[in-house]
Formats: C-alpha cells, structure tokens, sequence
C-alpha cells in the first residue's frame, strides 16, 4: 500500500512489524542474544552429525582435564565419558523441554490472565484468587512434590513446570488486557455489534500482544533454569541426557575436575542469557519510549 | 517583551510555574517566588489563604482531635479494617493449602493405611486396622477431610516415615537454618541492589549504569546452583577463605558467640550466592524506578526551589523508588524460597529444602507435604508483611486511591 502525501512523493507505509524488527536490529542486546541463541541452537543441533561420539560411551582414563587429549577436546568426566559429547547430546533435550514447558505456561497464562481480564466480575476475581493461591506455593518445592507423585517422565516434567509457574505471566496477561479493554477501540468495537470473542481474539489480544511477547520469551528462559534445576537435584527424566543432570552427576568430583560441572552450566547460562537479552531487545523494539534512548 | 512577562503573570499558577522551566535555574527561582508572592497576596482565584493547621483538617474530616489515635478513631478503625482482612485473607489462603496437601495425599500411589504405617513390612493385621480407624480411611472423602483439618489445627501433620518423628517437629527444626539463609540473602540483595541503582541512575549512561545493565543481564540467567558450584570451586581451590558446606563445624567448641561467628562465617557462601541473584534484579528495578521518579514534576519542583542532590535522593526520590522492590519481594518471595532450595542442597545447609530433598528420596512423603505446607506457610506471611509495610509507607495504598 502506498501513500501519496501533498509534496506527490511516493511514501512506502510501513508495516509495525518491519519497524520492530528495524528497532530490534538496533537494540545492542537483541542482536548478541540472537546471536547467542542461533549459536547454541547450530551447536546442539548439528553437533550429533559432526561430532558423532556416544556420550555414554567410554573413551579415555577419568577425569582428563579439556585439551589433553585430542579425542576428547573438552576432557572427560569422572567415568572417562566424553564431556563435548555429553553437552551435544543433552542439548536438544534441554532445549525441547524449555520450550514445551514454556509454551505450556504461556497457554494457562494467556488464557486464565485473558479470561481475568475480560470478563473482571464474579469469574476474574475467583480467578484471581486461584492464581494468588498457585502464587503462593513455591514453585520448585510444588513441583518436586508433583514430581514425587507422577513419574518424572520427559513430557511430565514439562507439564508440571507448567503448572507450576504459570501465575506471574497471568497477572501480566490481567493487567495488559484490563488496560487495553478500557481503550475506545474496543468501546467502538462493542458499538458496531462484535461479539465478545471476536472482541478478544481480534481486538485486545492484538493489541496486548508486544509486552506478552517479551514475557513468554523470558519464559522459556526460566523454564529452562527450572528444568535445569530439577535435573540437578536428580529429579529429572533419567533416561534422558540434560546439562542439568550432568551438573547433578559431576557435583561430587568438582575438585578433582572442575570442567565436569562448568561447562554444562555455562550451557544453560549462554542459552538462558540468549532468551533473556532476546526478551531485552523485543522490549526495546515495542516500546517506543525507549526506543528513542 | 513585556507582553510575554504578563501572560506569565495571569496564567493559572501551576502553568506559570511549568512554563519557564527551560531558563536556567536563577531565572525558576525567581519566577517561582515571585509567584508564590501572587498567590499570597492578589485576590481571586489564586488566593487560596494561609493553610489550616493540621488539627483543623482533620475534625472536618475524621472528628475530633483528642479521639486521635484511640480505639474508635475513624483512621484506626480503617487500620483495624485492612488489618482484620489481610489476616482473613492469609487464613484463607493457609486452608486452601491444606486442602491441596489433603488432596495430594489421596493422590499418592499405593494404599494410604500402608503408607502411613511406613511400608516396613512388619505391620500387622492389627495396627493397619488401627490406623485406618484413626485416620478414618474407611469413611468418605468429606469426613476425611474434616479431621485432617482438625488435626492440622492442632499441630498434627503425621509422622514422618524415615525419621520417625512428628512431622511439624521436624519441619519447623529445619525452619531456621531457612529463615536465617533467605533473610540474611534478602537483606543484602536489598540494600546492595537498591545503592547500586540509585548510583547507577545518577548518571544514566555512566560505567555504574553499564555495569548493572551487565550484572542483571547475569543474574537473570545464572542457574543459582552453578553460581553455587562455580563460588565453591573458586574459595576452595584458589582462595580457602570460607567454609564451603554444612552450617556449623562440629569439631569447633566455643560458648553462645562462638557458636554464632562459626554460623556467619558458614552463612557466608550460601548467602553471597543467593544474595547475588536477587541484588542483580533489585538495582535494576530500583535504576528504572529512580529514573523515572527524577525525571517526575516533584523532583523538578524541588530542584527548582534549590534543593540540593542529596537532599533530592533522601527526602523525595529514594522513599518512592524503594517502594517497587518492597512490592517485588513480596511477590517473589515464593521464588526466592526455590532458589533457596537449590542453594541449600549445593552448600549442604540444613534447612527446609535438603529436607525435601533427602525426604523425596526415601519417598517419606508426610514430610515432603509438611515441607510444602510450611514453605507456603512462609511465602503467605511475607506477603502478610510486605504489604502492611507498603500499606505503612505508601499513603496511596492507605487511602485506596
């Protein structure tokens, strides 16, 4: 679409969504946490072609420190596996579950924070009253305790990180929508006869979109710390490889090799540090008082 | 010229007060003075007369003075109000997770009369019997219900499998390692994070504002436990300064100071680590906070009557931007309680969550939901507290508006 202003010069209109990805090139942040990201994403995922080891597999004594000995660039663990091994084979595990369980959470979130909202009488505030409850409940002791009592199977542990750590973005997806239901689009939408879920799906949700983006990037960070952690403490999935797990694993020898604990939680530090500078360089994108700065 | 000084001299007092503020600071000044001269002394409808004194204000609107303060008083009844309905609020939220740690219960694997009874194997007949006529296992769901509310009521929360002691014995011994653990952390996160961001905002492009941007973007994404493992390796191989596990050591002896520098100096790792999360978060919810406070009409008023840098931060910027991060425990404070698990099991502090921990291992599930019970116990009372201090310190939050 073009418009013809007065001095007869072609403007080409620009599309919201190519003026936040220009503003996300600009945000220093953004850019490295892409960076980061796309980085990670190639090691874990290309990684089992070029770097075929089975991470199970013994190859040299215990314990030899990184660059030592040549087949195993990263050294080995306390029972002589390879630790590069290791970090590409549990990579995609980490990864899928961080996003299953974030997208999980954003769901429940969008969809309690959204009906909260929307609907602000008698339904938002029992609403409300439930997330404060699942607020209350410490998040990691919750879903140990759910883990205790379901097997800690892959998809579960997804799940009940889910469950579990969904009310923060709901009372974000409440507040959005209570401001944007105010708004006179919406006033005006109400007025020419739309119905309530079209008012929802094509109205507020639209418009509420930018800072629930951030947050359901920031999610998938904290689920993947979250899942990480329940690895660490062993309760995890055991049949499936995780950075988390292999931290849990190696805690016992740090001393006499701290390779074995390091470099898989640098891992899920670089992953995590990704998502959240990503979340940074969104939120600078869509938000055009700070764009200016 | 002079046309331009009269409109500044019958504009409405707050315009004439804004308009100016691009001229140097003298110039602020002498407007601002000569207006509040105006106001003093011209008639209609800027002359709003001397100020009540304060104890006129409050019989026009509250009653009478020497009621103040008294049982009856319209402000303490509102106070009694707020306080009466936070606590029916909290006592609410306490049931409703007792309900939830009932109906995990049922939702264990295996019979319940055998779980209670430990699954020694060396249960009879007999006391199976019995502890399902105790529990009241053969009757409905509803009357079960009553009676493990009424024995939680009591301070009953059953016995633990493993230890073989009450479990609310157990749970509240390894309550204060916790406690001390998370308070401790909490402090310093506070008072560190919310000095670091108030420097930072004084100059919002300058090295401090940088390194808060970088020591948040790290904080947000460390794994606690690996920050833990990473602090560890680092004083005990490069520099052994502080003991890197368990709270006290036993071999030490030493009377009731002793005991407590030996607890300090075990408190130091666990603490730094957990602190250091939630530091990073707090200076850089309190350099947005300052930033945009510093940048709000008051401060510019106060600035404008000449008050100095100091003065500006302590009396009117600091109090408004500190009042987020108050806010932000309090919701937080159910996360910070996870972090503080993952951080006790990597120091070996004996508090609530290596409890869980070695508790969920020997599947000694009474304790597991005291454990839960008691950490929601802990999460609703800083809640409690966190919002009689906002309500204390914010009068917005006192007068509902």
């Amino acid at each position: 679409m073009a418009v013809v202003d007065s001095s007869r010069q072609v403007i080409q209109s620009q599309s919201p969504w190519r003026e936040v990805a220009r503003a996300f090139r600009q945000s220093w942040a953004g850019v490295c946490g892409l960076a980061i990201l796309i980085l990670v994403i190639l090691f874990t995922c290309t990684g089992p072609f070029f770097y075929p080891v089975d991470p199970f597999e013994i190859v040299w004594a215990p314990l030899t420190p990184p660059g030592t000995f040549i087949q195993a660039p990263l050294g080995t663990d306390f029972l002589g596996r390879d630790i590069l091994a290791g970090l590409v084979h549990s990579g995609p595990a980490t990864l899928v579950v961080g996003l299953l369980a974030g997208i999980i959470t954003v769901t429940i979130s969008l969809l309690v924070g959204t009906v909260a909202g929307y609907y602000d009488g008698v339904i938002g505030k029992i609403l409300m009253r439930v997330t404060e409850f699942f607020q209350v409940l410490p998040a990691l002791v919750f879903a140990m305790v759910l883990i205790t009592l379901f097997t800690p199977t892959f998809y579960n542990v997804a799940l009940i990180i889910g469950i579990v750590s969904w009310p923060t973005m709901a009372c974000l997806t409440r507040a959005e929508v209570l401001r944007v239901r105010k708004l006179e689009y919406v006033i005006a939408a109400r007025s020419i006869g739309a119905g309530n879920r079209w008012i929802i799906w094509r109205v507020i949700l639209p418009n509420a979109l930018a800072p629930l983006i951030v947050a359901a990037t920031l999610t998938i960070g904290f689920a993947i710390l979250f899942e990480s952690g329940l690895s660490f403490l062993g309760l995890g999935d055991p049949n499936v490889l995780s950075w988390g797990q292999m931290i849990g694993a190696g805690r016992e020898y740090m001393f006499d090799g701290w390779w074995v604990v390091t470099l898989p939680g640098g891992m899920i530090f670089l992953t995590v540090l990704g998502f959240s500078l990503v979340g940074d360089g969104l939120n600078s994108a869509f938000n055009p008082k700070r764009r200016e700065r | 010229m002079v046309n331009q000084l009269w409109s500044v001299v019958e504009a409405p007092l707050e315009l004439s007060i804004k308009a100016p503020f691009n001229s140097s600071r003298f110039c602020q000044c002498a407007v601002l003075s000569y207006n509040l001269k105006l106001r003093n002394k011209q008639s209609a409808p800027y002359n709003l007369g001397p100020m009540p004194p304060p104890d006129e204000v409050y019989t026009k609107y509250h009653g009478a003075v020497e009621n103040r303060h008294k049982v009856g008083d319209p402000t303490m009844i509102m106070t009694l109000l707020m306080l009466t309905r936070r606590l029916l609020h909290a006592f609410l939220l306490i049931l409703a997770v007792l309900v939830l740690n009932f109906l995990l219960i049922h939702l264990v694997p295996g019979d319940l009369a055998e779980i209670i009874a430990g699954k020694t194997g060396g249960a009879t007949e007999k006391i199976m019997t019995g502890i399902k006529k105790t529990d009241g296992l053969d009757e409905p769901v509803y009357v079960q219900l009553g009676l493990y509310l009424k024995k939680a009521s009591q301070g009953d929360l059953g016995q633990s499998v493993f230890y073989n002691v009450p479990v609310l014995e157990l749970v509240s011994g390894r309550a204060g390692p916790t406690i001390l653990l998370v308070a401790t952390a909490l402090l310093f996160a506070i008072f560190m994070g919310t000095m670091l961001g108030v420097l930072a905002s004084h100059n919002s492009n300058g090295i401090l504002s940088g390194l808060v941007t970088v020591v948040s973007a790290i904080g947000y994404s460390v794994p606690v436990f690996w920050a833990g493992i990473m602090l560890i390796v680092l004083f005990a191989w490069v520099y052994p300064l502080f003991p890197i596990s368990d709270m006290y050591d036993i071999t030490k002896s030493g009377g009731f100071f002793g005991r407590a520098v030996d607890i300090l100096y075990h408190l130091v790792l666990p603490a730094l680590t957990l602190g250091f999360v939630y530091l990073a978060q707090y200076a850089r919810l309190t350099r947005a906070s300052m930033l945009e406070v510093l940048g709000s009409d008051y401060i510019r008023t106060a600035r404008g009557k000449g008050a100095s840098d100091i003065r500006i931060y302590r009396h009117h910027a600091l109090r408004n931007a500190v009042l987020p991060v108050v806010t932000m425990t309090g919701i937080q404070f159910g996360s910070i309680i996870s972090a503080a698990v993952l951080v006790e099991t990597v120091f070996r502090w004996p508090g609530l969550g290596t409890l869980a921990l070695e508790s969920i291992l020997v599947r000694d599930y009474p304790t597991v939901f005291g454990v839960l019970f008691f950490t929601s116990l802990l999460v609703i009372s800083a809640k409690l507290i966190t919002e009689l201090v906002n309500w204390l310190v914010d009068p917005r939050v006192r007068t509902g508006g």
